[in-house]
């Protein structure tokens, strides 16, 4: 299992980083590469280039911004789950990082990496959706926000142009007491059967359609149609949102 | 890159996993291969002093860091280190494949956390299988390499 | 001879060069060695109707590609290991698939490269033309016989066997009261951290042919290629370095690589290695576990079996290298610790178009145990008994034995269990139970269990004391974590009164010593700790009889301890082994380090030829033992469990073992043999499971998703200990490598029955499988 052939660069500045998007044909970004080595790995991704980004250190930053929290691209989730801003004035996002894989994976993958990948049983996809929360994404066209409601439309799948870099993703502050991430999954560390992100009153469901999706509390499985995986039928999904939606009140 | 404090060529080919390099261009074949998929931790290595998956990575991502491999743990050919030498004492091993990524996770650990809860323990070696020992020889472990390293043991 | 060692719990000479990092793991070895790289069927059944291997052969760094026509043994069907009359049947694969490919994953094609990356992209290169056929996707399918997997065996059956003792309808029809059961037991794999490797030189110079394989036998690897290629058997030497876990699946032979990699380093005149991924590890190396059971147990008012009646079928995957062995251990194990007045077992072992079944730890012992277990709970709910004591009803007490089952046993004679105390294993296993912990949906299960250990057909062992008076013991078997090199240095100690530290032993190397079998089926402490023992022994005899001749005192006078062959009573009138190893050796040169004592004009004992008539030089001996039957070992294990109502999360709470496997040389170890086996028992139970669709498609071929359990997963143990030595050899040993696995199924699902009160027949469970069944007998919270 090893990686098929790429060409290889290492861009040292954002704009460098655009540049090299808007040229390459068939360009994948490589931050934490816990997600998109893997598939590497398994051939079921043959990207004609890699644009590693760890190397845009002005992208390692987590500032207070416009009511919320930004963290930039190349932060590392543990050091991310370690930020004292973040702590203390947007709690839920460290709380969602906790359930994030295991502490050796944290510390490679990014904040920005599990946004853009857009996994359905992500959490902090799930946290930026229940947040209402964007990312910022920079092309050669310059820079556009993308709040989450518009940002995942699949399965593995984002509004995201080829050419786009997310730099940073922003989280509206919020009150510490008031959150809420439980989640169901087969081992310690697996990805999640169903979950459940809850900033106030806004609940973000995860593991259980394409996309985070938002909930009613009172009627938490209204409208949705999950589709069954090795773990978790359709039936039993809609059973553990039930749950879960109940234990994150 | 700097691996075990030693100075070491970029690789030659971009594509060459960190694994792959530190086993076979070094000839440190102390980390192992178990998955390439990131899940088993064989592979695990310190990066900076923190544990990682050396799968994961491609060797020409660890150029201006510091690679820790189970070889530069024992500083010299005498004395293990801490976590080693609790290793051996609680039959922390069996077949000796999973050892050297269990053993960095946790120096890493106790790097940086030198007191460890049960909590913590568990979550520091939460990502490595071992399909010999069962854990439990493992998990008494951690607590014996922390006494060792002048922590404590958890309450 | 002392009993120092025996029974200590003596830290592993193994650790400090694995904890090092310097572990010899076969792909560790051989830097300058070419890499293979295997094209793999993507289809369960298909005709393959070409193979293009130029783009291939054309690649960057590729220095062969092989399809069977390439091959001198293309058109030779592969060992079938274990010969059997009832395997009318048997098919075996070949190395490379030239015209039919009977399950995903079986190997069309072999490319050698300078390194695994340019193989790799070689084999995307080539191209497999198939025509997909259907598919026989899993046992009940098989059974049916719709669709077949060799188009030339009827119904899909290799094998059918039938063994009955007593008379199984009479008992049944004068039964107060019968049942039927219908259980079932899913595929499971063993999933070592280290996959298989192969690294073969060929030394044409001296026409030397040296493989090192993660294997379980090297010996029958050695034999098997010395008449492959045809070459004296004394030039083909194979060695299991350092392997990392293997489980059984290893004892597997001869995997496709195991004769392409030694062929392609003797045609190409450079070293070979193939290192497989845990992709292929998925689909290409042997899985066991699935069977389908029908039971008719016939049984009285009080609980007390009658009759036994069990028809069952065997999953063999697509073909049957490894014969009949696993359905003819379950067969035999079934009626375990119980007396079975009568007991017919009928089993057929069908094809299906899936991986091959071959030995994982337990090797049908785990189906077995959960089929007899299953059918004890369900008698005891039937009649409202205490599980315990619906089994202290039914086991065969201490004063029966030697106790003769009269069924056929695999190695070929009868399953006679030779000791034991049930009623006492069990009796302590509840007392280390405990009470039942408060709550809700809490359950307890149990499960008792025995196992044929310790099986032949020999081992041997070679012991030399050195010079120095260091002590150098090598036997065939090889070690894959299970502390060989500690537990038979302890064995050496005793017999030769050293220091365990001062012996070393080596496994698994045709070099060191030619004869043997393997590490399989929980042998090598009976087996090679025996011919330890023996070997041993043989050298603290003569090291006693050169002793008597320089002290002139009576062999029998002597003993040894301290490093010393001593005079009984008089410490101080002694010789050190390293002068007796010395003294062994009669010389015409000194070359230092005493050995001047052994040259012509120094003092001799006696008169006559220098090395006496019958005499060997050396203080050395190869012993050997080879069994009259199994050592049977047994274990109870309980445990309380929690399962949430809501999520069906299982919580193990506490889980006990108290096993027997006689007399235990080194606690340590035996334990970590235990814990692991349990944890690969909660990982069959309930987290792992192999995936196939309708398509005979492993759908989930990576750890992320075959959930193996993390630490998280696994509790501690309470182990506790009985020994009912076996009187069949010397040490009174049985054997414990698979002890741990073989109930846990058996115990969990009797937990969760408890705990939810819900009829369990299967395994593995999962949440969503009890969320289905909870919700089919109309439960559920929600």
């Amino acid at each position: 299992m090893k990686p098929p052939p790429f060409e290889y660069h290492a861009p040292s500045t954002p704009e460098q980083a655009v540049r090299l998007l808007a040229e390459l044909e068939d360009a994948k970004v490589l931050a934490g590469g816990q997600s998109l080595i893997p598939l590497l790995n398994f051939r079921l991704a043959r990207p004609a280039h890699l644009v590693d980004i760890n190397g845009l250190s002005e992208l390692d930053r987590v500032y207070e911004r416009d009511g919320g929290v930004a963290v930039g691209a190349t932060v590392r989730q543990t050091d991310a789950e370690r930020r004292p801003l973040l702590s203390e004035r947007c709690p839920l996002v460290p709380l969602a990082l906790r359930h994030v894989a295991h502490r050796v994976v944290r510390n490679r993958g990014t904040v920005c990496g599990s946004v853009a990948h857009a996994d359905p049983a992500a959490e902090l996809c799930a946290a930026l959706l229940a947040l209402d929360g964007h990312v910022v994404a920079r092309s050669v066209r310059g820079e556009r926000l993308i709040r989450a409601a518009d940002l995942f439309v699949g399965s593995f799948e984002t509004a995201l142009e080829p050419d786009e870099l997310v730099t940073e993703t922003w989280f509206p502050a919020h009150a510490p007491g008031d959150v809420a991430l439980v989640e169901e999954s087969r081992r310690h560390g697996d990805f999640a059967m169903a979950g459940v992100a809850r900033a106030g009153r806004r609940l973000a469901l995860f593991g259980v359609a394409p996309t985070p999706v938002l909930a009613d509390a009172e009627d938490p499985t209204r409208d949705l149609h999950p589709s069954g995986d090795l773990e978790s039928s359709p039936e039993f999904k809609l059973h553990l949102v039930r749950v879960l939606v109940g234990r994150a009140a | 890159m700097i691996v075990n404090g030693v100075e070491r060529p970029r690789p030659g080919s971009a594509r060459r996993l960190l694994s792959d390099y530190l086993r076979h261009d070094l000839g440190l074949t102390g980390t192992h291969v178990g998955c390439e998929h990131g899940v088993c931790g064989c592979c695990t290595v310190l990066l900076d002093g923190r544990p990682v998956r050396s799968c994961l990575m491609l060797g020409v991502q660890a150029e201006g860091h510091q690679v820790t491999t189970i070889e530069g743990l024992a500083p010299s050919n005498e004395a293990l280190h801490p976590v080693q030498q609790a290793f051996k004492e609680c039959h922390g091993l069996q077949c000796g494949f999973c050892t050297p990524g269990f053993v960095l996770a946790i120096a890493g650990l106790l790097a940086e956390n030198p007191s460890p809860s049960e909590q913590e323990i568990e979550e520091g070696i939460a990502g490595n299988l071992c399909r010999c020992t069962g854990y439990a020889s493992i998990r008494r472990a951690v607590s014996r390499a922390a006494e060792l390293s002048g922590g404590s043991r958890p309450e | 001879m002392t009993t120092r060692w025996f029974g200590e719990r003596v830290l592993r000479s193994e650790d400090e060069r694995l904890l090092r990092g310097r572990g010899r793991y076969t792909d560790d070895l051989g830097e300058d060695a070419l890499e293979g790289c295997f094209v793999r069927s993507p289809y369960a059944h298909a005709r393959v109707l070409s193979v293009d291997v130029e783009a291939a052969r054309r690649a960057p760094g590729v220095r062969a590609v092989y399809t069977a026509a390439d091959l001198p043994f293309g058109e030779m069907d592969l060992p079938l290991l274990i010969p059997h009359p009832a395997l009318t049947q048997g098919r075996t694969q070949r190395c490379l698939a030239s015209r039919m490919v009977r399950y995903a994953g079986e190997a069309v094609a072999f490319v050698v490269a300078e390194d695994r990356y340019l193989a790799e992209d070689a084999a995307d290169l080539v191209e497999v033309e198939y025509e997909p056929l259907p598919v026989v996707a899993n046992l009940e399918a098989a059974a049916g016989a719709e669709r077949l997997v060799h188009s030339d065996v009827p119904g899909n059956v290799a094998a059918e066997l039938t063994q009955e003792s007593g008379d199984v309808e009479a008992a049944l029809e004068a039964s107060p009261r019968r049942r039927r059961l219908r259980l079932r037991y899913e595929r499971g794999a063993a999933q070592p951290m280290e996959g298989r490797a192969v690294w073969a030189r060929w030394d044409a110079g001296e026409q030397r042919l040296t493989v090192y394989d993660s294997t379980q036998s090297p010996t029958s690897i050695r034999g098997g290629l010395a008449v492959l290629f045809d070459l004296p058997e004394t030039s083909v030497e194979v060695i299991a370095p350092d392997v990392g876990g293997a489980f059984g699946p290893k004892i597997m032979l001869f995997y496709p690589d195991e004769l392409l990699v030694p062929h392609a380093a003797m045609q190409l005149g450079r070293p070979v290695k193939w290192t497989e991924d845990r992709r292929e590890h998925f689909t290409a190396v042997n899985h066991e576990r699935a069977q389908l059971h029908e039971v008719e147990v016939g049984y009285d008012d009080e609980g007390r079996i009658q009759g036994l009646d069990v028809d069952f079928v065997h999953d063999a995957g697509a073909y049957t290298p490894y014969g009949l062995i696993l359905p003819i251990i379950t067969a035999a194990q079934l009626p375990g610790p119980y007396r079975v007045p009568a007991y017919r077992v009928r089993f057929r072992d069908l094809y299906t178009n899936l991986t091959p079944t071959s030995p994982y730890r337990g090797a049908g012992r785990p189906q077995a145990c959960f089929v007899i277990e299953r059918v004890m709970d369900s008698i005891a709910a039937e009649l409202g008994l205490e599980r315990a004591e619906i089994r202290r009803r039914n086991f065969i007490q201490p004063d029966q034995f030697p106790y003769d089952t009269g069924l056929s046993w695999q190695d070929g004679s009868r399953a006679v269990y030779d000791s034991g105390d049930y009623p006492r294993l069990l009796e302590e296993c509840l007392r280390l139970l405990g009470p039942r912990p408060a709550g809700d949906n809490v359950g307890m299960g149990l499960g008792v269990y025995v196992e044929g250990t310790g099986v032949g057909p020999y081992e041997g062992a070679h012991v030399q004391v050195l010079v120095s008076g260091k002590v150098v013991a090598s036997t065939a078997v090889p070690s894959q974590g299970q502390g060989h090199a500690t537990v038979f240095a302890q064995v050496v100690a005793d017999a030769l009164g050293v220091d365990v530290a001062d012996v070393e032993v080596h496994g698994g190397d045709t070099r060191r010593l030619q004869w043997g079998v393997g590490t399989f089926a929980s042998r090598s402490a009976v087996m090679a700790g025996n011919a330890m023992h023996v070997a041993a022994g043989l050298v603290a005899e003569k090291a006693k009889r050169i002793a008597s001749e320089q002290l002139e005192v009576d062999s029998a006078d002597l003993e040894l301890a301290g490093g010393e062959v001593r005079v009984r009573g008089t410490p101080d009138r002694a010789i050190p082994l390293s002068t007796l190893a010395v003294l062994s050796n009669p010389l015409r040169y000194a070359f230092g380090g005493g050995a001047e004592m052994a040259t012509p004009f120094t003092p001799k004992p006696r008169q006559g030829p220098p090395l006496a008539s019958g005499e060997q030089p050396g203080l050395e001996a190869t012993g050997y033992y080879s069994p009259p039957g199994s050592a049977w070992a047994s274990g109870a294990h309980a445990a309380y469990v929690h399962v949430d109502p809501d999520t069906y999360r299982l919580e193990i709470l506490r889980y006990v073992v108290v096993h027997d496997c006689g007399r235990v040389i080194n606690p340590l170890i035996l334990e970590g043999q235990v814990q692991g086996g349990v944890a690969q028992g909660i990982g069959g139970a309930f987290y792992e499971r192999l995936a196939y669709d309708e398509e005979g498609q492993l759908r989930n071929a990576s750890f992320m998703e075959f959930l193996m359990p993390y630490s998280t997963e696994v509790p501690e143990l309470v182990i506790g200990h009985l020994e009912t030595p076996s009187p069949l050899n010397p040490l009174g040993v049985k054997g414990a490598g698979e002890a741990g696995v073989i109930p846990v199924g058996a115990v969990v699902a009797s937990a969760i029955e408890d705990a939810l009160r819900i009829r369990v027949t299967e395994m593995p469970l999962s949440p969503l499988r009890l969320f289905d069944l909870d919700r089919l007998r109309g439960g559920g919270r929600r």
